[in-house]
Order: C-alpha cells, then sequence, then structure tokens
C-alpha cells in the first residue's frame, strides 16, 4: 500500500482504523502505526531520531547493516522505545547506554569462551 | 523475570523491564507490579525510566492498579533528567486516562509545576544534546503539551494556568522544520481540547490556516485533520477556509482529498450547499474512478438533505447521473424517483430533462434506468411538451423518437433490471402511444425466446397484455400516483436503503401483482406466490431465523411500523435461504413482496424481479430470486425444466406426522447432479375438515439450499381424500458429508380458524 504511492505525497496512510506513518531513506521505508489520536508528526521526529541513532552507533548505516545486525537494531529500539512510548529523547544518552551493554556482551562472551577452552582441555 | 528485576547489575534490570514492558500480560503484570514500583525510585535514571514505561503498560493492562503508581508518578515529575521526564509525564498522561481519582490528584497538584517545567523547556538555552533542527527537545515538549491537554480538559481552573505558555509556546516556535510544526500541531490540539479561551482558538484557528496554505503535504493532512475537530466548536471561522478546502478537495494527494471531503461534507449549510454542490460536480467529472464513489455518495447525501427546491435537487442529480451514474447507490435513485412522482408540476420538466440527458450520457446505467422509467410513465407529457416550464428550450419529440430511445436502452445495455425497466416501459408506452404499438409490440415478441428467465416471462406476459387483453391494458398502466416520501424517509433511515413503499390504488402492471382484485389471467397465475407471501407470522421471522442460527443484525430493530412486513419477508428469505449470510443482514429493512394488498410498491417489485440471485447484497434481490424461484414452476413455455424422469430414486419417507397431517417426501436424483435431489412432497389430511389456504414453509441450515415450487393447490380435502403436491430441490453443498435436515411449517386453516404446525425432519435418506 504504501510502496504504492508517489514521491510527493504526505506520509500518513490510514489503515484499519489506524494510521500508518512511514518515512523513506533511500531504498528502505520505516512505517509506523499509531492510534488516532496520536501526533503524526511527532511521529516522524521519533522515526528520525530513530534512524540518526543508527547511524550514529553503526557510522553511516546502510541496508546491509541492518540485515547482517538486525539484533542490534532491535536492540537499539528498545533502547528508545519500550510499550510503544518514546523512552530517551537524547541520542547520546542511548548511544552510552548501548556502548556499555554491547561491552557486557563482550565480557560474557569472553567468560564463555575460557569456559569453554577450560572444560575442552578438561576433557582432553 | 523477578530475579532479573532484582538483579544488581542494572542493565540486566533493564532488560527485563524492556521485555516486561512489551509484553507482559495482565498476570504478569499484577505478580510483578511491586517490584516495578520500587524500582520507579532505583537510584539510575535509566532504571527508572524504564521502570516508568513498564508502569504504563501495567496499568493498561490491569487499571485497578494504577492508585499505587499515583504517588511515584507525581514524584517523577520533578525530575531533572529529561528522559526520566519523559517517561514520567507519559505515565501520568496515561494514568489519567486510566482512572479519575489520578487525574483529579495530578490536576490539582502538579499543573503549576508542569506548567513551570514547560516554560524551562521552552525557554530553555541550545543543548545539543536534546536538540532537534534548532530546537530543545521536541518530544518533551509535546509530551508536556499532551498532559497538559488532558488535564486541562473539563477544568476551567488548569485551563487558565495553562493559557500563558499555550500561547507562548503559539507564537514563539518557528514553525519551518517538522519539528516545530509537530509543536505546534500538539499546541493546537491543547487549545482545542481544553477549556474556552477565545483569543486562543483564534490564534489557534490562524496556525491551522497558516498550515493549510503550506505546501508541504503532511502539513496539510495534519491542519486538515486538526479541522475536523474544529468545526465543531467554532464552524464561521473554518467556513473562512472554504475556498482552501475546495482546492484540497481536488489535490493529487488520495489522503489529502479524501479528509478535505470529509470536511467540506460537514462545513454544507443551506447558505453555501448551491455553490459547494456546483464545484463538487463539476470535480466529479474530472476526477479518477476509485474517488468517485465517494464522493458521488457525499454529493447525494448533501443534496437530499439541503436542497432548497425540487427542481433544482432534480437537476442535480441528473447532473450527477449523468456524470457518474454507476456509482450512485440504489438508494439515492430511489429516492430521486420518489421526489419525481411527489412533484407533479415538474413531471413534464423532468422528462424532458432526461430525454437530453440519454441523448448524451446514455452510458450510465443508473441514468438509462431512471429516464426509461419516467418515459414509460410520463411518454405522452414529452412528446406533448405538456407542463413547460418558464424558460425552458421547447424539444419536438415524436412517439417514435421516444421509443427508440427505450429500444436503444434494451438493446445496449446487459443488464437484466435495465432491461427489465425498458420492456414496461415499452408495455406502458404502447398503451398510451397507440401508433407505435406494432412496433413495440415487435420489439416485445423478440424478446420472447430471450434465454433471461425474465425478460421472456415479462415478454410473453406483455405481448399476451397487448395482443388480448386491450380492455385492461389501459388499467394496468395508469400512472403511478405519488409515492409516499414520508413513509420512505422513515424506511431508508434504516440501514440497507429500502424500498419505496407506496400507498396506492390501482396496481401498476406489476407482472407479480400481488392485487386480488384485477381480473386478469396473469395475476390468475400469480395467485399462488402471493399465498405464500402472504402467509402471516408475526412472530415467525425471529423463529426462523433462529431455526437456521442465522445472526440476524441488528439492523433488525426496526421502526415499529415495518415490523408485519419485515417480519413476513424475513420469514421468506429465510425459508428459501437463498443468498449470503451478508444478504440477509440487509434483509432487514426489505419489505418488497408486500403482503397487504394495499401497500405494493411496483417500482421495486419491478426491479426485485429482475435482479438475479447472484447479485448484490440487497435483500430485495434475495426477494427477487426468491420469486423467481416460486415462479419457476410455471414460467414462460419452454423456460423451466422439469425434473427428469430418468434419475435415481431413494426410498421416500414420511416426513413429518401429526394427528392431523401426514407429509411424505419422494426424492428422485439425477445422475448428472448428485448435490441436487429433487423431493416431490405430498399432504395428506387426516381429519375430518377441509383445511384451506394451506401453505408449506420450510428451512435449511447454511450448507443447504432449498428452492420451493408452488403447491399444486391450496385446500387439501378431508380425510386423505386428495393430497397437495408440492415440489422442492435441494442442493447440498456438503453433499456426502452432511446428510439433509429441514425445519417445516405448515400453516392452514380449518373451520376459519388459522393452525400452524411446525416440525423437524431428521429421518432423510443418508446419501442426499
Amino acid at each position: 500500500m504504501i510502496l504504492s504511492r508517489g514521491p510527493k505525497l504526505c506520509n500518513f496512510v490510514e489503515w484499519r482504523g489506524y494510521k500508518v506513518v512511514y518515512k523513506r531513506y533511500a531504498s528502505l521505508y520505516f512505517c509506523m502505526c499509531i492510534d488516532q489520536d496520536d501526533n503524526e508528526l511527532e511521529v516522524l521526529e521519533i522515526i528520525h531520531h530513530f534512524v540518526e541513532i543508527l547511524d550514529r552507533y553503526f557510522g553511516s548505516v546502510c541496508e546491509l547493516d541492518l540485515i547482517f545486525n538486525f539484533h542490534k537494531a532491535y536492540y537499539i529500539l528498545d533502547e528508545i522505545l519500550i510499550a510503544g512510548e518514546l523512552q530517551e529523547s537524547s541520542k547520546k544518552t542511548v548511544a552510552r547506554l548501548i556502548a556499555a551493554q554491547d561491552s557486557l556482551v563482550e565480557q560474557a562472551k569472553e567468560q564463555a569462551s575460557t569456559i569453554s577452552n577450560m572444560i575442552a582441555q578438561a576433557t582432553k | 523475570m523477578h530475579r532479573d528485576l532484582n538483579h544488581t547489575n542494572q542493565y540486566i534490570a533493564g532488560l527485563a523491564l524492556c521485555a516486561l514492558g512489551n509484553i507482559c500480560s495482565a498476570e504478569m503484570a499484577r505478580d510483578l507490579a511491586p517490584e516495578v514500583e520500587r524500582l520507579l525510585q532505583f537510584r539510575d535514571p535509566n532504571i527508572r525510566k524504564k521502570a516508568a514505561l513498564c508502569s504504563i503498560r501495567i496499568i493498561k493492562k490491569v487499571p485497578d492498579l494504577a492508585e499505587n503508581f499515583v504517588n511515584p508518578a507525581a514524584a517523577l515529575l520533578k525530575e531533572k533528567h529529561h528522559g526520566v521526564l519523559l517517561t514520567g509525564v507519559q505515565l501520568c498522561t496515561d494514568l489519567c486516562k486510566v482512572s479519575k481519582e489520578a487525574l483529579e490528584h495530578l490536576r490539582k497538584k502538579c499543573t503549576d509545576g508542569l506548567v513551570r517545567v514547560l516554560k524551562d523547556v521552552v525557554n530553555s538555552s541550545y543543548a545539543p544534546e536534546y536538540d532537534v533542527s534548532g530546537i530543545a527537545d521536541p518530544f518533551l515538549h509535546i509530551r508536556l503539551l499532551k498532559l497538559l491537554c488532558v488535564l486541562g480538559q473539563g477544568d476551567a481552573d488548569s485551563s487558565d494556568t495553562m493559557n500563558d505558555i499555550l500561547a507562548q509556546v503559539a507564537t514563539k516556535t518557528e514553525s519551518k522544520k517538522n519539528a516545530g510544526n509537530a509543536i505546534l500541531y500538539e499546541c493546537v490540539a491543547t487549545i482545542m481540547s481544553i477549556e474556552d479561551n477565545g483569543g486562543l482558538r483564534v490564534l489557534a484557528v490562524n496556525i491551522l490556516g497558516k498550515f493549510l496554505s503550506s505546501r508541504d503535504n503532511n502539513i496539510r493532512y495534519v491542519a486538515l485533520n486538526m479541522l475536523m475537530k474544529a468545526i465543531a466548536l467554532d464552524s464561521q471561522a473554518v467556513q473562512r477556509h472554504r475556498t482552501t478546502l475546495l482546492e484540497c478537495v481536488k489535490d493529487s494527494d488520495a489522503s489529502i482529498r479524501k479528509r478535505a471531503l470529509d470536511l467540506v461534507y460537514l462545513l454544507v449549510n443551506e447558505s453555501n450547499v448551491k455553490s459547494l454542490t456546483k464545484e463538487l460536480i463539476d470535480y466529479l467529472e474530472v476526477c479518477d474512478s476509485e474517488f468517485k464513489g465517494d464522493l458521488t455518495a457525499k454529493i447525494c447525501s448533501v443534496v437530499e438533505k439541503f436542497s432548497p427546491e425540487k427542481i433544482w435537487y432534480i437537476d442535480q442529480m441528473l447532473k450527477i447521473l449523468s456524470a457518474a451514474g454507476n456509482h450512485v447507490k440504489e438508494g439515492v435513485w430511489h429516492a430521486l424517483i420518489v421526489v419525481i412522482t411527489n412533484a407533479s408540476n415538474l413531471h413534464g420538466y423532468t422528462v424532458r430533462s432526461l430525454y437530453r440527458a440519454v441523448q448524451t450520457a446514455g452510458e450510465q446505467e443508473t441514468l438509462v434506468r431512471v429516464a426509461v422509467w419516467c418515459i414509460g410513465e410520463y411518454g405522452e407529457m414529452l412528446v406533448n411538451n405538456a407542463g413547460m416550464l418558464a424558460g425552458e428550450n421547447p424539444i419536438t419529440v415524436t412517439e417514435s423518437e421516444a421509443v427508440d430511445v427505450v429500444e436503444t436502452a434494451i438493446r445496449c445495455h446487459s443488464d437484466l433490471p435495465t432491461r427489465s425497466m425498458c420492456l414496461i416501459a415499452l408495455l406502458k408506452l404502447s398503451s398510451h402511444f397507440s401508433s407505435c404499438s406494432q412496433r413495440i409490440n415487435n420489439i416485445i415478441l423478440h424478446y420472447k425466446r430471450s434465454l433471461v428467465l425474465e425478460l421472456q416471462q415479462r415478454a410473453i406476459e406483455f405481448n399476451s397484455i397487448i395482443e388480448k387483453h386491450h380492455n385492461i391494458r389501459s388499467a394496468l398502466v395508469e400512472r403511478m400516483p405519488a409515492l409516499d416520501e414520508a413513509t420512505y424517509s422513515s424506511r431508508r433511515a434504516g440501514s440497507v436503503p429500502a424500498a419505496v413503499s407506496t400507498s396506492e390504488g390501482a396496481p401498476l402492471n406489476p407482472p407479480n401483482g400481488v392485487s386480488k382484485h384485477t381480473s386478469s389471467a396473469l395475476v390468475d397465475l400469480l395467485d399462488l406466490t402471493s399465498d405464500d407471501i402472504t402467509a402471516p407470522s408475526s412472530s415467525g421471522g425471529d423463529f426462523l431465523q433462529d431455526l437456521l442460527g442465522v445472526d440476524q443484525s441488528p439492523a433488525l430493530s426496526h421502526p415499529g411500523t415495518n415490523q408485519t412486513q419485515k417480519s413476513s419477508n424475513d420469514v421468506l428469505l429465510d425459508l428459501l435461504s437463498i443468498g449470503t449470510p451478508p444478504a440477509q443482514s440487509g434483509s432487514s429493512t426489505n419489505n418488497m413482496s408486500s403482503p397487504n394488498q394495499d401497500n405494493k410498491n411496483s417500482l421495486d417489485m419491478l426491479d426485485t424481479l429482475t435482479s438475479p440471485p447472484a447479485l448484490s447484497a440487497q435483500a430485495s434481490s434475495l426477494v427477487g430470486s426468491s420469486m423467481i424461484d416460486l415462479l419457476d414452476g410455471f414460467g414462460a413455455s419452454s423456460s423451466v425444466p422439469v425434473a427428469e424422469k430418468n434419475g435415481l430414486t431413494l426410498p421416500s419417507i414420511v416426513a413429518f406426522e401429526s394427528s392431523s397431517l401426514r407429509v411424505t417426501f419422494n426424492f428422485l436424483k439425477q445422475p448428472e447432479n448428485p448435490e441436487t435431489a429433487l423431493i416431490e412432497a405430498q399432504f395428506f389430511n387426516k381429519s375430518p375438515n377441509i383445511y384451506s389456504d394451506f401453505t408449506f414453509q420450510a428451512a435449511v441450515p447454511k450448507f443447504l439450499q432449498l428452492h420451493l415450487d408452488p403447491a399444486s393447490s391450496d385446500t387439501l380435502s378431508a380425510s386423505g381424500n386428495g393430497s397437495i403436491t408440492q415440489k422442492l430441490r435441494v442442493k447440498n453443498s456438503q453433499h456426502g458429508k452432511k446428510s439433509l435436515v429441514m425445519r417445516i411449517r405448515i400453516s392452514y386453516k380449518m373451520n376459519d380458524k388459522d393452525i400452524l404446525e411446525e416440525g423437524q425432519i431428521k429421518n432423510f435418506p443418508p446419501d442426499l
């Protein structure tokens, strides 16, 4: 439905009683479905916010980044929105949080690898 | 989950909150609510904000827990950290939506604080962290505005406190970037919903005006949205923007067009209806087809509601029909005809305009139908230029030209209703225009061999009227009296556009004449159908609906006037269970086969007869098709193939037996058609009294289709000395999987007492 719309048309479509707000970035469409009484322009801002954070994290994000690291994209989305509501409006904070959690993941991975080394050696 | 929530590592706790917030169910919410509450006061702001959002979800799922969260939420509003503040504000907004006490509490305590916070945010200097295109933290702006909106709704005091800050936001925010516009939009929304303050409202409407003229489509869309709400409050202000709105209706963007059309529809009132309609109709001629349907419907309802005088109404409707007749709904042109018949001084004018219109826009079905009907009715006015209005251009139309029009219509249009209407019009014209009578007869003769049952039947009947029954012909085709508008509009006020009801005396040549007092051969043929139809059943309707387990839509609760008629129709419809369930929900309003003698609606009878069963969800077609099937048994000569002689016979059963009646079913199955079974029902009278007005009705579940042929007679003589036979055809779509079941209902008169018998037949042979 959205793909069939022309370039100059407005970014809101009505669908099944909800509104769908979409924004196009090169070849990607980001869509958000909202209730009738939410502010559509604000949603456009939220989409942009999300995309900027992705950009900052991946460094000049492109489609491939999202395809190969979609789990990270979801991670970031979780940091921005919970239960559909905006959580954090500062990009720096979000970036910081993601970085911190990334390091946690790294730590956990290292631990896991050392343990598996130990086990491997023990069972040799 | 519990363990994770209590984990020391804040990230893990955060993750848990995240998960909880996104997907928790009501039970989980109840269990974990105290934990979340505790975390609302955690030292780490990240946890706090996640906990806040999580609480939103909890109170949405379990509104009772809202009270626990009110105090911590209020505390959150005093935070400095933007993230926590943002989420705190959201929590409060949702709290207010969910619980009234929370709303009161927050209103009293926090409004001032909020206003102060908003002021700070608005006036804050450049902060790189939160900056979005020049505005500091627009998200926070918007959320605060939303909360203020909720708090201020319905409460004058809090609204007063907010006025200043709202005015400041409205005037100072830059509107060049989307963020600024988003804030302005939210501001306008807030102003619209809080208690009245004249100056602010004007400000808001001005902002909307600016939005409307912006070139960005998004902004315009949003403005149109908001204007719809504004109309309720202050329609004068919105009227000022009427011209811009009309431009928007013609916009290239579909969403904008839709919204603008809705708005214009709301704006119409008596003073501007003429100019607006003119604009809309002009646009109708050029717009693209998906939009035409909507636009037509809107224009039609506008014209109907606000038309100042009949002639204008008729003119507009003609224009609409010429431009977009195919999109016009049934009810609309029925209404048009009602109006036409009521405007007797305009008959001549109408028929002449229609004649002209058909010359130019002959491919619009509905236009052709209305034109054909009018030519049939008022043919001689067309030819004699009778009833000329001042300033009208005279046209000369000869009788044969009028017949030409009808003839082209019947040739070129392939749909059944139009052609059937043409046939009737020809009959009427043959009586009015005696010079063309032979020619008309030839045309009708041509259709005697038509493959379409409906046309063939009509052709034969009309032909016989023309050739043999001259004496009654003129009585049959008398002009229809004015159709009663009041009853029509009250019926139509129901759900589906209903048929026109008439309260006329002389029957107007309906082939399925329910009249008993014309003695034409035609009507005798059809006596049987009227018997079936007149079977009274005031409570029958609901009963039979239960039988079928059909869920009738709530549209059944209708104006009382329709009750008896409707229920008998529903009986018929349900019995014959022809058509799909959605069509049945539309059946409620239709009164097609009006049982009363005085109440015939010829026009729609005509229509119903014509619509083939497969047609629209209108119940009229249902009844029409049921009528056709009823008439199947004695239809025109070579039409109906009666049950084949060679076929499978199955053992006959005694379907129903009571102390006074016995019903047996004999079966016949055609080998090439295993799903269909032909049943011959025989009724025997076991009592010593004669039964009169005998009717048999049957209902089957949805996977079966039932066709009932008329009975051989309606009098059952006593003590089994004679019997009535009636043929049924049952088609089992679940042949092989489910066997037949049927509920029957028999009504008859014994010694002038009405008797009703009902039963269920389950002993059908299994391979039916």
